[in-house]
């Protein structure tokens, strides 16, 4: 089983959830986070004072799916979330030792 | 007794009574999430403490007696001789007691304007002994100068609503208490980004409205003068909201909502010893004028280094300065300025001004030392870390 971790623009939520699900994706976790890449930060004023804000909003979304589907899912989330240009974000996959589900105890590909 | 009078500066009472929990708000929003609450209370609680003050002795102080052109006497102590009549009222036309608690709104905002220059690492206990210390030792000399039958009104000196009373005083202590207490922790280093300018722009918009309270109020009838300073107000205030983003677009930015609320609070400060005394179109020349040089004293903040943390020096100061000497210079209506040919006028503006910075810092130096020496004035490091929101009152503002 492998996790897919996807943090991209915040405003491509919508867009990837509809692309995963349309391909089969059952669930999936979405965090709100704040990180910088190549797209670097931004400036805020207030009142004349300038301040650097590196930490840029970004969506992160969770998907845990078996070995052989994590590819489309991948292919899937990059289609719908790129626009293109620096700051689209990056999409992490890594192997999950083991998935429980908790009402029935059930484990492995089962329990996704 | 005039019982239309009556109703109006009641209402005008209520209006101004409202401004505070809007300063609350507006300050509110400009600081950081940990500090909300510490904030709003140091505007809120003197709705509290400077109210049971007034009735005991701060009213009397003020407008009691006049002893030497310095202070009142003790003649109206416990609202000793304030009733339903006009029996010893300074306005004639109003009962006593409604005279009496319309200026109490005044001198409750007074102190909570202060609060801003020191934000995000006062203690509160030290900050509500500073207050009534402050309201009682600092304002009440102050307006009985100006209102109360002292010094400075009997020099000539056109106050309107508050120039000098209000923003002046509260601008020349906000100086001296946020050089004596220091910078936030972080100060220069740390990025204090306000937590939620739309409660600031609410904020604005609710003193913006209590305003025409304070200052159409300060006609102390309702007659024309009350009408042409809700006018002037509202003027004055338009505009400067406006040149305040024409500034920010001269100085290379974007025109800001923060900017537009600051520059609306600058153009209320700087009418405010004006709003009786000048046309509608010389208070759109004023408005200007305070949108321009209100941002031009933040930015002079930004240049020297004191944490002023919510601009009071800036707005209050700098802006109750300019509405003092433009009164004394575009006064047209009951009293005549510069552009009535008396020049005169804007002199004893300037002694006013001079008086009040000079009286206010050097009291509020006094009563800052004191209070810090015996209580504890600056939360330490950890606490300002922590917020002042669990530090001193155990609570937070948000839960998530």
């Amino acid at each position: 089983m492998k996790k897919i971790e996807i943090i991209t623009r915040t405003f491509k939520l919508d867009e990837v959830k509809t692309a995963l699900s349309g391909i089969g994706v059952k669930g999936m976790t979405v965090n709100e986070v704040k990180g910088f890449g190549r797209q670097g930060g931004h400036k805020e004023v207030y009142r004349g004072a300038e301040y650097q804000v590196d930490f840029v909003p970004k969506i992160k979304i969770d998907v845990v799916v078996e070995d052989d589907f994590a590819s489309e899912v991948v292919a899937a989330a990059t289609k719908a979330a790129q626009t293109g240009q620096v700051g689209d974000g990056k999409i992490f996959v890594s192997p999950v030792d083991e998935v429980v589900r908790i009402r029935t105890g059930e484990t492995g590909e089962e329990a996704i | 007794m005039n019982f239309v009078d009556n109703a109006f500066i009641l209402i005008c009472a209520a209006l101004v009574m409202f401004m505070t929990p809007g300063l609350a708000l507006f300050y509110g929003g400009l600081v950081r999430s940990k500090n909300v609450l510490a904030t709003i209370m140091q505007s809120f609680i003197m709705l509290g403490l400077v109210s049971v003050l007034w009735a005991i002795c701060g009213y009397s102080l003020a407008f009691g007696t006049d002893i030497g052109g310095l202070i009142g006497g003790l003649d109206f102590v416990f609202l000793n001789g304030v009733g339903m009549d006009n029996a010893g009222s300074p306005a004639e036309n109003l009962p006593h007691l409604t005279f009496m608690i319309f200026q109490c709104m005044f001198a409750v905002i007074t102190p909570a304007l202060i609060s801003g220059a020191f934000a995000e690492r006062m203690k509160f206990g030290g900050f509500m002994v500073f207050s009534a210390l402050w309201l009682l030792l600092v304002y009440a000399p102050l307006c009985h100068w100006v209102w109360g039958g002292g010094w400075m009104g009997e020099m000539g000196a056109l106050d309107f609503a508050g120039g000098a009373v209000v923003h002046m005083s509260s601008g020349a202590a906000a100086l001296c208490c946020c050089i004596l207490i220091g910078k936030r922790k972080g100060h220069g280093s740390t990025a204090f980004i306000p937590h939620n300018l739309p409660m600031t722009i609410l904020g604005a918009g609710i003193l913006w409205f209590g305003w025409f309270g304070f200052n159409a109020g300060s006609a102390l009838a309702a007659d024309g003068i009350a009408a042409n300073a809700f006018v002037t107000t509202h003027m004055a205030t338009a505009a400067a909201a406006l040149s305040w983003l024409v500034a920010e677009w001269a100085h290379g930015g974007k025109a800001t909502t923060l900017g537009a609320a600051s520059g609306a609070v600058a153009g209320l400060v700087a009418i405010t010893p004006a709003a009786g005394f000048v046309t509608p179109m010389w208070a759109i020349v004023i408005g200007f004028g305070a949108g321009f040089i209100c941002y031009g004293g933040i930015m002079l903040k930004n240049k020297l280094g004191y944490d002023d943390a919510l601009d009071v020096v800036g707005i209050h100061g700098l802006g109750g300065t300019f509405g003092a000497l433009a009164t004394g210079v575009f006064a047209t209506i009951g009293a005549e300025g510069l552009i009535a040919g008396n020049a005169e006028q804007l002199w004893i503006q300037f002694v006013s001004v001079v008086a009040t910075w000079g009286f206010s810092f050097v009291m509020t130096f006094i009563i800052f030392k004191a209070v810090d020496k015996t209580i504890g004035l600056k939360a330490t490091d950890e606490e300002q870390d922590r917020g002042m929101d669990i530090a001193e009152h155990s609570e937070t503002g948000y839960q998530w």
